[in-house]
């Protein structure tokens, strides 16, 4: 019987069931995800060996043991991206806008058949459970496609008529060959939000993946060979002070996308600066999600959302860099609404990825884990009280040396490094206040300016927060939904720029003006 | 200035001071920079010297090895009741950073000054 139970299927790629049984790790017999010893770098449509014929270990948190390998570039593969990269430039920003669409909502088809596999490849490569990435980072990259797909066909420019018998004409053009570095936090959808817009305005496009996840991007592309016209979209693997710095400082790139630390994102721009390209960068956040005293009116559907709300510190293993990783709550709920949230933590079921039923899975590296825990030791430094978790979690078997922490909240005040920091881990800093008034104080006590959530029964109170707070991104009575079509990016040193909307077109293209005379009359000047 | 019992804000282990000079004897003097939040953040990043451009509102910390150590004037506010100590670990660097030695990069454990430091540390 339980040979029956725990023989994997080649159709679900699951032991224990068809609907609830875990997923086969990557490689192993049955499993949905192929998985060779080796990858090359994607270049000019076909997998090219790095040059120097290096290359570095990809190591899965779920066990901490190394899966395969991948290239290790050097800036002379940096050089082979580009020269293909230029050389497919021209034809793919002479290609029709029907053409190009057609290829993006070509990839979100290729992507949206291969969900289960994409969602199983980067779960096994990040840690975050499985459910989420079936759910959210892969349906979302399809969507994201079909996105741009539509909108730089409904992307028009403008004329002005300056005077009777003259007028301006505007283009939108290429910038040509563009650099992309992407983050490990979601290897695909983080891929997807920078190609689809840059792909979409007719740039060509070299990738470099994060070096702890370079990997499941390189199973997308393995599905994308005959779907991306040859050198379109080109992905080099290797570290970042070696092909991270060739790529953005590169003369040969017209544009610099980042998404990452924020120290880095001022080292891409100074690189960007250096050959006069514009970049866009996507820094850290330190997000206040902000609970009055009014959700606790009534134990309805509503208290419930704003619970969940609470607990999406947790999501992705607090490895978002919107997490909601300061919970400020009204001072005259705060024992009763905060014991609830602690009853919903403590219901979060942490273990291996793969398991549908798993809540949040394992950290994406040791350094992450180390990070981690050195935050919770210095919040305790400073006074911070510890109300659930705080340490590391063991598992027995293949888990054992896997990079698990527990779900945390640290209580304080704000001016604790722990408010003032990104952990980048399943951390909340939860304090009080008193009023509305000290509610925004405490939200816009910080560098960043990336997300917020406001919580509320009161509309007007909803709208007074969500315009003050210096953010980027204010969800109101809600947390944590990316959909296309809604403006992501940073105020303050959370970044410079927008993605996630028609208006990454711009960000991706430059403006053509003709100005045309129709009259035939000298201006009368020599 | 600081008085004279002030304390260093940043500090290295002996590991660390010998990642350094390794660092130095190969590739030449080298410059950290703590960097902020998301991703691979809040650790310091080491560069060849002059790599990373300091701004005029950075602060420089303090010198490890000789190399200097600097953090964002906004950070700084934030940090600036905590000693910064530079030590090294496991694994190589996952961002732009130069790692410390083969297979380790650096990091920073922090310990938060008693009120006899922060008295010292204050401006005379």
């Amino acid at each position: 019987m339980t040979d029956i139970l725990t023989k994997p299927t080649q159709d679900t790629g699951r032991e224990g069931g068809a609907e609830t049984g875990v997923f086969v790790a990557p490689g192993r017999p049955g499993s949905l995800v192929s998985l060779k010893p080796r990858y090359q770098n994607f270049i000019g449509g076909t997998w090219v060996a790095p040059v120097k014929g290096e290359y570095m270990k990809d190591v899965s948190p779920v066990t901490g043991e190394a899966f395969c390998e991948v290239a290790r570039s050097t800036k002379e593969d940096v050089e082979l991206a580009l020269d293909a990269a230029h050389r497919a430039r021209k034809a793919w920003g002479e290609t029709s806008l029907t053409e190009r669409a057609a290829v993006l909502n070509k990839i979100a088809d290729v992507i949206e058949a291969n969900i289960p596999m994409l969602a199983v490849a980067e779960s096994w490569e990040n840690g975050k459970p499985v459910r989420e990435t079936l759910a959210a980072d892969i349906p979302l990259a399809v969507d994201h496609f079909r996105y741009f797909a539509g909108a730089t066909r409904s992307l028009e420019g403008r004329t002005s008529e300056i005077d009777k018998d003259t007028v301006a004409y505007h283009f939108h053009e290429p910038l040509g060959v563009v650099g992309q570095i992407i983050p490990f936090n979601f290897p695909i959808l983080m891929a997807a939000w920078k190609i689809a817009p840059a792909l979409a305005a007719g740039n060509c496009t070299v990738v470099k993946p994060a070096s702890p996840t370079p990997w499941s991007i390189l199973k997308l592309a393995e599905l994308l060979e005959d779907v991306v016209p040859a050198g379109v979209l080109n992905i080099i693997t290797g570290p970042g002070a070696e092909i991270g710095k060739a790529l953005a400082s590169s003369p040969r790139i017209a544009k610099i996308g980042f998404t990452g630390e924020t120290t880095t994102g001022r080292l891409i721009m100074q690189y960007a600066a250096e050959n006069l390209i514009p970049s866009t960068v996507e820094l850290g956040g330190k997000s206040p999600n902000i609970f009055f005293a009014d959700v606790m009116n009534a134990d309805d559907e509503f208290l419930d959302k704003a619970i969940e709300g609470l607990v999406l510190y947790a999501f992705n293993k607090g490895e978002v860099c919107t997490c909601p990783s300061r919970a400020l709550i009204a001072e005259s709920i705060y024992d009763e609404f905060m014991g609830r949230c602690l009853d919903r933590i403590k219901k979060i079921k942490q273990g291996n990825p793969l398991d549908p039923t798993t809540m949040i899975g394992a950290q994406v590296s040791t350094q992450q884990m180390e990070k981690i825990t050195s935050y919770v030791d210095i919040g305790l430094q400073e006074g911070a009280q510890c109300l659930i978790g705080g340490s590391r979690v063991r598992f027995d078997g293949e888990l054992a040396d896997g990079y698990y922490f527990a779900p945390t909240v640290l209580k304080g005040n704000n001016k604790m490094r722990v408010f003032q920091e990104e952990i980048f881990g399943p951390v909340l800093a939860a304090t009080t206040f008193k009023d509305e008034a000290e509610a925004l104080e405490i939200a816009n006590d910080t560098l960043y300016g990336l997300g917020a959530g406001v919580w509320t029964r009161d509309g007007n109170l909803a709208y007074r927060m969500g315009r003050s707070i210096q953010a980027g991104r204010v969800w109101t009575n809600c947390y944590h939904l990316y959909p296309a079509g809604a403006a992501f990016g940073g105020y303050k040193i959370s970044g410079v720029g927008r993605e996630n909307h028609q208006m990454m077109l711009e960000h991706y293209s430059q403006t053509k003006n003709l100005l045309v005379s129709y009259s035939t009359k000298p201006l009368g000047f020599f | 200035m600081n008085g004279p019992r002030a304390p260093e804000r940043v500090v290295a282990t002996a590991a660390a001071v010998k990642a350094i000079e390794g660092l130095v004897a190969e590739h030449g003097p080298v410059m950290f920079f703590q960097s902020g939040g998301c991703c691979d953040g809040s650790l310091p990043l080491c560069f060849g010297e002059g790599e990373f451009v300091i701004g005029s509102h950075d602060v420089l910390l303090g010198t490890i090895a000789d190399c200097p150590f600097y953090i964002d004037h906004r950070q700084y506010e934030a940090w600036k009741h905590t000693q910064l100590i530079l030590d090294v670990a496991d694994g190589e660097p996952e961002g732009f950073s130069l790692g410390a030695g083969r297979d380790h990069h650096f990091v920073i454990k922090s310990r938060v000054f008693d009120r006899d430091e922060l008295d010292a540390l204050r401006p005379a």
